[in-house]
C-alpha cells in the first residue's frame, strides 16, 4: 500500500490509535499562537496552523539536554539517559520536515552525535502537506520546501472531507495498516489529489526575486555588503532568531551541580551566534564583534556555508525567525536587499 | 597506534564523557602560568600530533579546549600549560600532584609534521603561542635528523613572562638549533634582546622555498609575523599557524569555534597561510 484514505469523520479516532501506540506530540493554539504539545485531548489537535512558535526540535534536540551524569570524588561519569522513548510528531509541515533533514545531516557528519540518533531513532514523523500560505513571512516556495520532498514516515494530504495519506517508510506503514477505517486509496481518490495539487501550484509562487542558485551567488558576492550594516542597527541581539529556527543547533555546554556539590549532571543547552559572547576567548579576543557581523553570519550559516559543505540550504522557509524578530528583521527583505549586488 | 584506536572508539559511543587524567606533576612556571602532566587512565598514551588540543574537564566548573605542550615521543604521560585567566583555569591552579582531571581528546589537526620532512623549520612564537609549538619544537628535537636547519624566534611582554626557562636555556646551548629570544620590555637583569618579535626576523637568513615558517601567539602578533615572513618570501602554504578559539564540543557541532562554513576544532586549529588567506571577516589573523 502506497496511498491510504482517512475520512475526516474518523481523524479523532486515529489520533486515539496514534497516542495508544508512542508519546503523541501536535499542534495546539496557544494564546493567539500555535505550539507542539503532548496530546492530552485530541480535540485539542488543530490541523489548521501557521508555524509554532517553537519547530518541533524541541522533541530531537531538546533545549537542554544531559549528556551525562557524573561525580567529582571519586571521578565517575554514567550514562543519564538510560532508554529513549518512542514518539511520534503529528501533523508536521514540510518546511519542518525540511529542519529534521537539515539536523540530521549535522549530527550525522563525523564525529556523530548519540544524543541526537538516537532520539531521531525513536521518532516517527506524520506530516501534513499545506495547501494555502500561512502569512507573508513565508519563503517556503523559493525553498523549495512546500511541497513534500521525503523525510517523513507518513504524509496527509486534504482533499476535501478527507486525508489522503502517503506512506513513505515501514515505520509509517505500521502506524496505518490494521486500523479498519484507514483504507488503500481509490483511482478516483488520486486524481482528486492530482486536482489539489494543481489547484495548489496557482496559489504558492516564489517569494525571493531570483532562483536560489542566484541567490547563492548574490551571497558569494555580498560579504562587505551594506544590507549587514542596516540589518546590524536595527538588530537588538536577542537571539530570538536562531532559538525558533528548524536548523540552529548550536550549544553550550554545562555543568549543573547537586546540593552535595559533589555529583551533578553536564549537560548542553541552546546557544546562540547572536549572543555577544558567543566567538570571544578567554584572553578577550572577540572573532565576531558587532551585531551586524552575527547576523550575517547566521544568514550566511542558512544559504552559503551549509551549501559549501552539504549541498542543502539551512533555511527551511518556515518564516518564524521574522514573525519572531522584534525589531521587524524580515528575511525575506533582507535577501531581497542583496539582488542589486548579484545583477552587478 | 592501537591506542589511537582505543581512544577513537571510546569517543564513537560517548563522544561527551571525559576520560580520567591524573596529575603525576605540577608545576607553576609563572605568576600565571602552570604545568601539569598527566597520565591517562589505564596509562594510556594519547597518541597526539603536535599541535592538537583536549578538552579538559573539571566536574561542576565546566570544560575547556587547552594545547598539548608535550611530544608524542613524550611516552606515558602528556603536559598542558594553563593560564588562570577564568573559572575554569582558576580551579585547575588549586588542582596539585595525585588530583584527577577529565580529558577528551585529541582534537583537530596538528603541525604538518610529515610535510615538513626536509624541510628547514622556522619557528615564531608569541607569548603563551610557545606552549603548542613546544610540542613540535620537542618533536623536532626527537626526530632531529628528518629536518634541516632548525630556528626559533621567541618573544614576549617581559622577561618575567618567559616559559619554560630550563628549557630554553638548553635549547640556547645545543649547536643543532639556533635559537633567539626577545621581550617587549626588558628589566635590570635582562641580558638578551628589546623589541618586538617582528624586529628579529629580517634578519634571519634562511632559503624560503625549502624552509615553513610556523607561527603561534596573539592575533596581534600573527598579523605583522606573516607580513614578514611573506616579505620572506615564503610560499603562503608553508606559512603555518594556530589558530585560537572559543570551543564547547571539540566535534565540529556547538558553532563556536567556526570561521566562515569552517570548524576550526576539527579542521584546525592549524592551517597553512594558503587556507586563512581568503577567509573574509571572521580571521583576524589575516596578513594586513
Amino acid at each position: 500500500m502506497k496511498y491510504a484514505t482517512l475520512q475526516k469523520t474518523n481523524l479523532n479516532d486515529w489520533l486515539e490509535y496514534l497516542k495508544k501506540k508512542a508519546k503523541l506530540y501536535a499542534p495546539r493554539k496557544k494564546e493567539g499562537h500555535f505550539v507542539f504539545r503532548p496530546v492530552k485531548e485530541v480535540e485539542d489537535v488543530c490541523l489548521e496552523y501557521i508555524p509554532t512558535i517553537l519547530p518541533p526540535k524541541k522533541y530531537y534536540f531538546p533545549q537542554k539536554e544531559r549528556l551525562f551524569k557524573f561525580s567529582a570524588q571519586p571521578f565517575k561519569t554514567a550514562k543519564a539517559i538510560d532508554t529513549f522513548d518512542e514518539f511520534i510528531l503529528f501533523g508536521v509541515h514540510t518546511c519542518d520536515i525540511a529542519g529534521i533533514q537539515c539536523m540530521d545531516v549535522v549530527f550525522r557528519d563525523g564525529p556523530e552525535d548519540p544524543n541526537y540518533l538516537n532520539r531521531k531513532d525513536k521518532m516517527a514523523i506524520i506530516g501534513i502537506e499545506c495547501l494555502k500560505y500561512c502569512d507573508k513571512h513565508a519563503n517556503c516556495v523559493s525553498m523549495g520546501n512546500h511541497i513534500p520532498r521525503g523525510g517523513y514516515d507518513l504524509m496527509m494530504i486534504d482533499i476535501g472531507d478527507k486525508f489522503i495519506i502517503h506512506i513513505n517508510s515501514e515505520k509509517g506503514e505500521k502506524l496505518v495498516k490494521g486500523v479498519d477505517f484507514i483504507k488503500e486509496s481509490t483511482e478516483k481518490e488520486m486524481i482528486d489529489l492530482e486536482r489539489v495539487r494543481e489547484e495548489k501550484k496557482k496559489i504558492f509562487k516564489e517569494e525571493f526575486y531570483a532562483p536560489l542558485s542566484r541567490i547563492y551567488d548574490s551571497f558569494d558576492k555580498s560579504f562587505n555588503s551594506e544590507v549587514w550594516k542596516d540589518v546590524g542597527k536595527r538588530c537588538v541581539g536577542c537571539g530570538n532568531c536562531t532559538a525558533v529556527c528548524p536548523t540552529c543547533y548550536c550549544f553550550d555546554v554545562a555543568d549543573e551541580m547537586e546540593l552535595n556539590l559533589n555529583d551533578g549532571v553536564r549537560y548542553r543547552i541552546w546557544n546562540s551566534c547572536q549572543m555577544d559572547d558567543f566567538a570571544r576567548v578567554a584572553g578577550g579576543e572577540d572573532f565576531r564583534k558587532g551585531r551586524d557581523s552575527r547576523q550575517r553570519h547566521r544568514y550566511y550559516r542558512k544559504f552559503k556555508y551549509p551549501v559549501d559543505k552539504f549541498n542543502r540550504y539551512f533555511c527551511t522557509g518556515c518564516g518564524r525567525c521574522t514573525r519572531t524578530c522584534m525589531a521587524g528583521i524580515s528575511l525575506i527583505d533582507t535577501v531581497n536587499a542583496l539582488a542589486p549586488v548579484a545583477i552587478e | 597506534m592501537i591506542e589511537r584506536e582505543i581512544l577513537l572508539e571510546k569517543m564513537k559511543t560517548s563522544p561527551y564523557k571525559p576520560m580520567r587524567g591524573r596529575i603525576i606533576a605540577a608545576e607553576m612556571l609563572t605568576e600565571k602560568e602552570k604545568l601539569f602532566r598527566i597520565e591517562l587512565e589505564g596509562r594510556l598514551n594519547l597518541s597526539h600530533e603536535p599541535g592538537q588540543f583536549v578538552m579538559v574537564s573539571i566536574f561542576g566548573y565546566g570544560e575547556g579546549p587547552i594545547s598539548v605542550c608535550s611530544s608524542p615521543s613524550d611516552k606515558g604521560y602528556f603536559e598542558i600549560t594553563v593560564r588562570n585567566v577564568g573559572v575554569l583555569t582558576d580551579k585547575l591552579h588549586k588542582l596539585e600532584k595525585g588530583d584527577i582531571l577529565g580529558i577528551r581528546g585529541p582534537f583537530g589537526k596538528g603541525f604538518p609534521v610529515d610535510n615538513m620532512f626536509g624541510y628547514d623549520v622556522m619557528i615564531v612564537a608569541g607569548g603563551l603561542g610557545i606552549v603548542p609549538l613546544r610540542s613540535l619544537i620537542r618533536y623536532i628535537m626527537f626526530h632531529r635528523n628528518d629536518f634541516g636547519n632548525v630556528q626559533i624566534l621567541l618573544g614576549c611582554k617581559s622577561p618575567k613572562e618567559l616559559l619554560f626557562e630550563a628549557e630554553t636555556k638548553e635549547w640556547m646551548r645545543r649547536a643543532e638549533i639556533k635559537f633567539n629570544c626577545t621581550v617587549d620590555r626588558g628589566d635590570p637583569d635582562w641580558k638578551g634582546n628589546v623589541g618586538l618579535i617582528t624586529t628579529l626576523i629580517p634578519n634571519v637568513d634562511i632559503n624560503p622555498m625549502r624552509t615553513y615558517g610556523i607561527v603561534v601567539g596573539p592575533p596581534i602578533m600573527y598579523k605583522f609575523v606573516i607580513v614578514k615572513l611573506l616579505e620572506k618570501k615564503i610560499p603562503d602554504h608553508q606559512i603555518i599557524v594556530s589558530l585560537e578559539r572559543r570551543m564547547k564540543c571539540g566535534l565540529g557541532k556547538c558553532g563556536h569555534c567556526q570561521i566562515e562554513g569552517m570548524y576550526v576544532c576539527q579542521s584546525g586549529p592549524v592551517f597553512n597561510y594558503a587556507q586563512l588567506k581568503n577567509f573574509k571577516g571572521e580571521c583576524h589573523e589575516k596578513a594586513i
